[in-house]
């Protein structure tokens, strides 16, 4: 089936998917993704649940702190810790 | 029973999203949130003497900050029992306007949605504290952050692909974990 060139193999599938859900995947992909999801079962499955993880992230609203923010955290709690073991 | 050992040096990396997401849930101010996740480790790092490894870090850590909230809402609590309120309603036209302005905001999110929300998000950060670090980094930056793919290649020095690998397999791992209470 693989060499059709239309069918794409599970791993690509899921790949594809992962992107959508960052809508990071091209026209052509979701296409593919689409026609693939068609026929495989398994990869339906996969489908449904991560767009149920992205809702799912969505609705909760998590917020984490950048890398910037860390790092200056890091900054002033080293001075502490080097403070506190002097 | 499990004695838990304590070590700071590793503190921010592993606990300072799941706090910040606990206090921002709770204080919705971000700056404020971040001030008080601060507090929390200098307080930590304060007491560590009195840390008896019954409970894990993070309960531990968690305490601490439950603490400093409390003591956030207070100071604000005290600040406006000092300022005076006044409702200026001189002209009866407008007497009886502050009934209607009391009336709740229909579209403000009922109590108890938003506590659910805060017990997802909570549920959230303690299934990406479970994946490996690497996996919990890549998967915040490009989920909850929203940065893009190259940005995120550049700053961890990973492939493209390598990314989507690992997007794939914390997206997995965490469907896996949230599957039980929340799907």
């Amino acid at each position: 089936m693989s060499n059709i060139k239309f069918m794409i193999p599970c791993e690509e599938a899921n790949h594809v998917c992962d992107k959508t859900q960052y809508k990071n995947a091209s026209l052509r992909e979701k296409i593919l993704l689409s026609l693939h999801l068609l026929f495989c079962r398994a990869c339906r499955k996969y489908s449904s649940n991560n767009a149920k993880l992205t809702k799912t992230i969505k609705k909760a609203e998590v917020e984490c702190l950048d890398k910037k923010c860390k790092d200056a955290m890091k900054e002033d709690f080293n001075k502490a810790l080097k403070e506190i073991s002097n | 029973m499990l004695n838990h050992q304590i070590d700071p040096n590793k503190w921010i990396d592993l606990y300072s999203d799941y706090l910040f997401n606990y206090t921002i849930s709770r204080v919705s101010d971000r700056e404020k949130a971040q001030d008080l996740v601060q507090d929390t480790f200098l307080a930590g790092l304060k007491s560590m003497k009195n840390f008896k490894g019954e409970a894990s870090e993070r309960t531990w850590l968690i305490s601490i900050l439950k603490r400093k909230i409390i003591d956030h809402y207070r100071k604000i609590n005290s600040n406006k029992g000092k300022a005076e309120v006044r409702i200026n309603y001189n002209d009866s036209e407008s007497e009886g306007d502050w009934l209607e302005e009391r009336v709740a905001d229909p579209f403000d999110k009922t109590a108890e949605d938003s506590l659910q929300n805060n017990e997802l998000g909570d549920a959230i950060h303690n299934c990406l504290s479970k994946l490996p670090t690497k996996q919990s980094e890549v998967f915040k930056m490009k989920t909850i952050l929203g940065y893009e793919t190259e940005v995120i290649c550049n700053e961890l020095n990973i492939s493209a692909s390598n990314l989507w690998v690992i997007i794939h397999r914390a997206r997995t791992a965490l469907a896996e974990c949230l599957k039980e209470n929340w799907f």
